[in-house]
């Protein structure tokens, strides 16, 4: 298993930090390599969609679409209670009863 | 088609016996808790038990039933809960460490309408990691093994709630199904298990995989257990603004109609080179059977089916990326130690949490919603899903309902594929296609391989066509008693 970026390899070790980097995740050296592999030989099969011509096809996001009933989900703009705060809190890693705390958000 | 152990009653047997005023919630819940004594260090089933509650449900039931009073449609009925849906009182792990310890502060509709309808809730099923899977061997608390040979896996993700009812540990459970999370291991593991229509059943209280194709079904030992089941979770709520207003029928009224007259597609990308000779034989042999009952069997075109498992995986990844950006160690779940910045502790905490199938498929999920990729991967499988969607909604104006195999191999051995995402990949290939388009669907034991391991048959309806889907799976399922 080689781990250079050959002109056919469509995922190199670079792309895999930048999406890292994007999904918040901290991937070992070792990982690296796995999920470059892994992801060269997923997106190697996906590929075979670029056989189908979409030009003329209505992405579609939601079977709502196809239903017709997409937009019954409204409801009147009226406030209603929500979850009690002690309920929510109760799960908390870390509060003061009001607040989530965290680590300091600014870091420069 | 016969259960491991078929020492539990069903649900209209467990009807009759409170009716006759003996203690049958409390008889069914003991028996139940037996079977999950003596198996489960094995099985692995559950992840969470409620015995005490569960157990003072089914007294109390067994007291309104002794007085005579009127009982509601699931009264005493023992049943699993799949770890991604919520609980209060219990623990929603969703198979994850990143969870682990985690008390929801609500409960889902569907598993508060069970409770309603006077359900016994066992407790919590083991699942595949945030239902990624098709084996069960993605569950952080350790693997479900399948009651048929325990060297072999249930399916996945809804591994537990297959598993569970197969083994007798429950009349019947809740699972998901994404990409065939639930079809799958009903196949597997010689079961019931109910992919309803997208929208069917609220999915308020499903910790989320991928919002556009996760749905919430039944598994049971016999169809019209699963048709009861769905009876109670189905219908509109306004919690899930995805959720259908569609009126809900009656599933069992017609589910003894039998197959005379219907027009049964049979499709011919389903039953081509990959299918496994052991899987073929039972399924034709079943279909065989409906045709001598008087159906019409015909064969039909899935033309796109072939690029249904693509485009799956980059929408269902491109959905889970976006729903498990909440884990972040904020609010809920695990927080890792000692992180500096808050930046540090999103990754620390996720990196520390996740296992590495959910890794692999956010990351497949951000890279094909990211700049410069978006088109040729994201909004290009959204254009096929219309394709394939379109495949079926041309066939059904051909057919009453589509039968095919639900998995292309019997149950597979623990940690035969567990190194080759691919090959895992490829084993939801009949099952893709339904969860794309939104029909509803079932899997129905058919027959065995001759390793004695259960065979299932897919049973695939237009929208809303949860009737005819039963009543096709009757027959299948009486055909076998035969």
């Amino acid at each position: 298993m080689s781990n250079t970026n050959t002109a056919t390899e469509r995922v190199a070790i670079s792309d895999v930090r930048r999406v890292a980097e994007l999904a918040y995740l901290e991937l070992s050296a070792d990982e690296e390599l796995r999920m470059q592999r892994d992801l060269n030989a997923i997106l190697d099969y996906v590929a075979q969609l670029n056989e189908l011509d979409t030009s003329a096809v209505e992405p579609m996001s939601q079977v709502s679409e196809v239903l017709g009933n997409a937009s019954s989900a409204l409801r009147p703009d009226t406030p209603v209670p929500c979850l009690q705060r002690d309920r929510v809190m109760a799960s908390a890693p870390e509060t003061d009863g009001a607040f989530f705390k965290v680590p300091k958000v600014i870091e420069r | 088609m016969t259960k491991v152990d078929s020492a539990l009653p069903t649900i209209s047997e467990l009807r009759a016996a409170l009716s006759d005023r003996k203690a049958a919630a409390t008889d069914a819940a003991k028996a139940c808790f037996a079977r999950i004594d003596a198996d489960d260090p094995t099985i692995h089933a559950f992840l969470a038990l409620n015995r005490d509650a569960a157990l003072k449900t089914a007294a109390d039931i067994d007291a309104a039933a002794a007085k005579g009073e009127s009982l509601p449609a699931l009264a005493g009925v023992p049943i699993g809960i799949k770890d991604v849906l919520t609980q209060q009182g219990l623990p929603a792990t969703a198979g994850s460490k990143i969870l682990e310890g985690y008390q929801p502060p609500y409960t889902a509709t569907a598993v508060r309408r069970l409770a309603d309808a006077g359900a016994v809730l066992l407790g919590k099923l083991n699942c595949d990691e945030f239902a990624m899977g098709s084996s069960n061997e993605n569950s952080a608390y350790g693997p479900v093994r399948n009651p048929h040979a325990t060297d072999r896996v249930p399916g996945g993700s809804s591994g537990g709630s297959a598993a569970a009812v197969a083994a007798g540990m429950a009349v019947a459970t809740l699972g998901t199904d994404t990409g065939g999370s639930i079809r799958q291991p009903a196949s597997f593991c010689g079961v019931v298990g109910v992919l309803p229509t997208y929208g069917r059943v609220s999915r308020y209280g499903l910790i989320a995989f991928a919002s556009s194709l996760d749905r919430i079904g039944p598994f049971a030992a016999n169809v019209r257990d699963a048709a009861a089941v769905l009876q109670v979770i189905a219908g509109h709520d306004p919690c899930d603004a995805t959720s259908s207003t569609a009126p809900v029928p009656d599933y069992t009224a017609g589910i003894n109609a039998g197959v005379k007259g219907l027009r049964l597609g049979v499709p011919s990308e389903y039953f081509a080179e990959g299918l496994d000779p052991e899987v073929r034989r039972p399924i034709e042999a079943s279909i065989g059977q409906l045709r001598a009952a008087g159906a019409e069997i015909k064969p039909i075109s899935l033309p796109h089916t072939r690029y249904a498992v693509p485009t799956y995986y980059v929408i269902a990844t491109a959905e889970a990326s976006a729903n498990l950006a909440r884990f972040d160690g904020v609010r809920y779940g695990y927080r890792a130690p000692n992180s500096n910045t808050l930046s540090a502790m999103y990754r620390q905490s996720r990196e520390g949490g996740f296992g590495p199938e959910v890794k692999r498929r956010i990351l497949l999920g951000t890279y094909v919603l990211s700049a410069g990729y978006y088109d040729a991967y994201y909004r290009k499988a959204q254009q096929v899903r219309r394709l394939l969607t379109n495949d079926f909604l041309t066939a059904f104006n051909g057919v009453d309902a589509i039968l095919t195999p639900t998995a292309p191999t019997p149950a597979f051995k623990l940690g035969e594929k567990v190194d080759d995402p691919m090959s895992m990949y490829l084993a939801d290939i009949y099952t893709v296609t339904a969860s794309l388009a939104g029909i509803c669907g079932l899997s129905v034991p058919c027959g065995k391989s001759s390793d004695g391991l259960p065979i299932g048959m897919q049973i695939l309806g237009k929208h809303f066509n949860e009737s005819m889907v039963f009543r096709v799976a009757q027959a299948v399922e009486s055909l076998q008693q035969k």
